[in-house]
């Protein structure tokens, strides 16, 4: 069956616009989810030029107020307007999600290349990595923060050590089917030095499948923030994240629903455009992924 | 096959060993003291001490490594800072809740997920095919809890449908416990169904175009069986492996959704000793979750052989 993307005929003429070759064509969906994606990281980014309120001001006798045109989104219950803190809040989340995604990928590179080019490290490395597999990340994550306290730091790395063996199983696949290229073995042969082999002929092939393996990681830490949060081992409150301010709500769930809703809704949205941007560079950089995931 | 089955089990104790030397370390190497977190915010000095000596804090790492394994062995995990009672003692009577709700949550899964996937590639790139794939995906992309408060918001608060919170053991009220569970196993079931109708549907894709697909349509079997009996089985141990794996994804779910749903089970012990900074629970709960995924991966394993007769040890 023919497994090549059809755009539907809806996106055609921005296809046609864009003149993408024709294996750069896709359906509407990733380019909506990235207009989608940019349009949530700039209105976060640039949320201290446009919103009104400070986010952390609290007002005792503006509690749990119901939207109104001071208050677009109502405030919470310590009467700290609601507009502000989701999108200062997504700030924080944002933030930990690339900041997770950029160290697993760099941390589990570095140890996938090694455990992929030395016999003897690899079976050290991996027994290490199945067993770090064998722990739910969640409750990883959180015995991690409760031993190391909950600054944006600790969050992240916490997030980070559950999600590295993953990619130190994919870049050691990728570096054990490359290193029997020829060209590999050239380089051997000509006596090039290891560090150069790893870095320059057998980290490139790498970097497809880690880009890919980096927006899902940057999506699952932004989900990860909010459940640790959400169950009390996230960021102090002083700092707004999606996940500390759904996590405040929920108390007052039966009140105002908008206290879970509208972080909650823009916490999706925004995972789900990385999602949809990760699955279509995944079926662009490697056909045969999709093939078998589709 | 019985030579397999035992080298297989002799396997996962590297394994286990390995997460409990991951648990050991993280405290050893964190920050603060070890005996300090043991003994929690309002020890005295005199009791930190005498916790330090208990676990032979001043001993060599690897001494102290052995002594909490042979205490490990013995059933020993350790003694709650907060209730000042053995950790395995509080598992065991939170231990009910947590495994029926697992149970009603994977029965649902598989049920709803694997037609779902099936279904999807059936009838591949059309409406049913989109909507499949738009779920999947929205099921990843929305926490747990978030989908709990909006079922709550639906189902027990907008149509009163359903009691809010709370936990009936079916032992004494079957119907008052399909009550208060099924909208927690379907909150924690929707990002399960995700990963296995996703997993189904490319797993039957690749198998519908096979020859013997065509064989039996040609020969007249119903689509119904053609699909079920001829592909769905030989697409069986990719969607077997999802299930074993998404497993980590259920228990790290649970803690979430007990804590929504007010459930007394293993996950909001969880919680509650987060919130208590109660390590030695934390780590009780790594160490036997763990144990839990390794064996569930195991009996998977082991079970390919049954779905898939080609397969031999």
């Amino acid at each position: 069956m023919d497994k090549a993307v059809e755009p539907s005929s809806s996106s055609q003429w921005l296809l046609r616009m864009l003149s993408l070759p024709r294996r750069w064509r896709f359906g509407v969906a990733p380019v909506i989810a990235g207009l989608l994606l940019l349009a949530i990281v700039l209105a976060t980014i640039l949320a201290p030029l446009y919103v009104t309120h400070d986010p952390l001001a609290m007002q005792a006798t503006k509690r749990l107020q119901p939207p109104s045109a001071e208050h677009i989104l109502g405030t919470d219950p310590f009467g700290r307007d609601m507009f502000s803190r989701v999108f200062y809040g997504g700030r924080v989340s944002l933030l930990i999600g690339v900041g997770a995604a950029l160290v697993s990928v760099t941390l589990g590179l570095f140890i996938g290349l090694i455990a992929g080019f030395f016999r003897t490290a690899d079976a050290i490395i991996m027994r290490i990595m199945d067993g770090l597999m064998a722990i739910p990340a969640i409750l990883l994550a959180i015995a991690l923060v409760a031993l190391s306290g909950a600054s944006i730091g600790s969050v992240i790395i916490a997030i980070t050590i559950p999600e590295i063996p993953r990619v130190v199983r994919l870049v050691r696949s990728v570096v054990l089917s490359a290193r029997e290229e020829p060209y590999v073995e050239a380089a051997i042969s000509l006596g090039s030095s290891m560090p150069k082999i790893l870095l320059q002929h057998l980290m490139p092939n790498t970097m497809a499948p880690l880009i890919v393996q980096g927006t899902y990681i940057c999506a699952s830490a932004i989900l990860i923030e909010a459940i640790l949060s959400f169950l009390g081992a996230g960021v102090s409150t002083e700092i707004p994240t999606w996940g500390n301010i759904m996590a405040e709500g929920r108390s007052y769930f039966q009140l105002n629903p908008g206290l879970i809703f509208w972080p909650g809704l823009l916490l999706s949205l925004c995972i789900l455009s990385i999602n949809l941007i990760g699955d279509t560079a995944r079926d662009l950089l490697d056909p045969r992924l999709k093939k078998r995931e589709a | 096959m019985f030579g397999y089955i035992i080298r297989r089990i002799l396997a996962i104790i590297p394994v286990l060993l390995i997460v409990a030397a991951i648990v050991f370390l993280m405290l050893r190497l964190s920050p603060g003291d070890p005996a300090a977190i043991l003994a929690g915010d309002a020890a005295t000095p005199a009791q930190i001490e005498r916790i330090r000596t208990e676990l032979g804090l001043n001993e060599p790492l690897h001494v102290q490594f052995l002594t909490w394994i042979r205490q490990l062995l013995q059933g020993d995990l350790g003694t709650s800072l907060i209730s000042r009672t053995d950790v395995w003692t509080m598992i065991e009577r939170r231990l009910d809740p947590t495994i029926n709700i697992a149970i009603l949550t994977i029965i649902i899964s598989v049920l709803l997920a694997v037609p779902m996937g099936v279904l999807a590639a059936w009838k591949h790139r059309t409406w049913v095919d989109y909507l499949v794939m738009s779920f999947s995906v929205l099921g990843f992309s929305i926490p747990v809890f978030v989908i709990g408060y909006i079922f709550i918001g639906i189902f027990s608060l907008q149509l009163r449908w359903l009691p809010v919170q709370g936990y009936t053991a079916p032992s004494e009220d079957l119907w008052g416990f399909f009550q208060r569970a099924i909208l927690p196993s379907l909150t924690l079931a929707t990002i399960y169904i995700a990963l296995i109708a996703r997993m189904t549907r490319a797993s039957m894709l690749e198998v519908l175009n096979e020859d013997y697909v065509r064989t039996a349509r040609a020969k007249g079997v119903p689509e119904r069986d053609v699909l079920f009996r001829h592909a769905l089985r030989n697409a069986a141990v990719p969607i077997m492996t999802i299930i074993g794996i998404g497993f980590a994804l259920l228990i790290g779910g649970v803690v979430v959704t007990e804590s929504v749903f007010n459930i007394p089970g293993i996950g909001r012990l969880t919680v509650d000793a987060i919130l208590a900074r109660d390590y030695p629970v934390i780590q009780a709960m790594i160490l036997l979750t763990a144990g839990i995924y390794v064996f569930v991966n195991l009996l998977i394993d082991l079970s390919y052989s049954l779905i898939d007769p080609r397969i031999r040890y």
